[in-house]
């Protein structure tokens, strides 16, 4: 594995010539965070796995159905916001890359927070509703594989947002370094990532559950 | 960056660069509002179509976002991550279909039971 190439395979992002080792390093991690991905991908794999073996009357234990707890529009809200958030982190990425300046970076990249929080209020808005329904993950074996699925994702795009405020404040008060871009390109990754994750769930728990 | 080097942004390889992510944007878009738009449609269509067509066109959209939001193509420099990414989802096949295979199959045989 070369690690330039993987570096200018980085979203978005790449390096200055004359750079070699922090090319070097920052291609290896990238590389790293690659193959941490992959384990990821494995572990919602199973989670989709199991709420599909879920999905049948049985599962259902007298308790409420897709059909009653999902509904399309929220389920849209929260698609708009996660596939723009991903454009928008795009967007910091290339403002990184040509140079465009630190408030530009900081502004595309607070777009991406901000969107990610509305996912995340709209996410809690719709458990909180369900828990109240007495929906909650031990009424039924599908509400124990949903609760498991879905808050995982919710999980994982709290804990980038939380990953997206530390380096806004790094850059913020350090500037934009070759550390910071190779960090940026992993949490890109790991960004792009969850709204993969996303297209997964939309389409197996809401629209499969709705149809 | 902090020390540029000479390397003067580069407005040509900017607008490429904005060029791919918006279309990966808009392609992502489309992808989404279809099958929203079927299953909005409700009723007036066969419930397994509806269900093929959103599957596929997840699969369809799953590649876009690897394409133009993670930029694995099948370029030499990527092949690494194309055996990543395709071994991976082997595994992730196996895993998976494995597990819905034999769970469906055991719901199957305590159905006859009850």
């Amino acid at each position: 594995m070369s690690g330039a190439s993987a570096i200018h395979a980085a979203p978005g992002l790449s390096y200055e010539a004359g750079h070699e080792h922090d090319h070097d390093a920052a291609g290896k991690a990238l590389w790293g965070f690659w193959l941490f991905m992959m384990s990821d991908l494995i572990l919602f794999g199973l989670f989709f796995a199991t709420y599909a073996t879920m999905l049948d009357p049985m599962s259902y234990a007298g308790g409420p159905t897709p059909r009653d707890l999902f509904e399309l529009p929220g389920a849209a809200l929260e698609t708009a916001a996660l596939l723009t958030s991903t454009l928008t982190f795009g967007l910091a990425a290339l403002a990184v890359k040509y140079e465009q300046g630190r408030g530009r970076v900081l502004a595309w990249l607070g777009v991406t927070l901000a969107l990610g929080l509305v996912f995340l209020g709209l996410e809690a808005r719709e458990f909180a509703h369900m828990i109240a329904i007495g929906a909650v993950p031990q009424r039924s074996g599908f509400l124990s594989a949903f609760f498991g699925l879905v808050p995982l994702h919710g999980l994982h795009v709290t804990a980038g947002a939380i990953w997206l405020v530390i380096l806004m404040v790094q850059i913020a008060g350090k500037g934009i370094d070759a550390g910071l871009t190779s960090r940026l390109a992993r949490l890109a990754l790991f960004w792009h990532f969850l709204d993969i994750i996303w297209i997964g769930i939309f389409s197996i728990v809401y629209l499969g559950g709705i149809v | 960056m902090s020390s540029p080097q000479g390397s003067k942004p580069d407005a040509q390889g900017y607008r490429h660069d904005l060029r791919g992510y918006l279309t990966g944007f808009g392609l992502a878009v489309v992808l989404t509002v279809i099958p929203f738009a079927l299953v909005a449609m409700g009723d007036t269509l066969d419930r397994a179509t509806v269900i093929a067509v959103v599957a596929g066109l997840g699969v369809v959209q799953l590649f876009v976002h690897l394409r133009y939001f993670l930029h694995v193509d099948f370029s030499r420099e990527e092949r690494e991550k194309v055996y990543l990414l395709a071994f991976s989802a082997l595994l992730l096949f196996l895993m998976a279909a494995g597990t819905i295979w034999v769970l469906v199959n055991m719901n199957t045989r305590m159905m006859g039971m009850g």
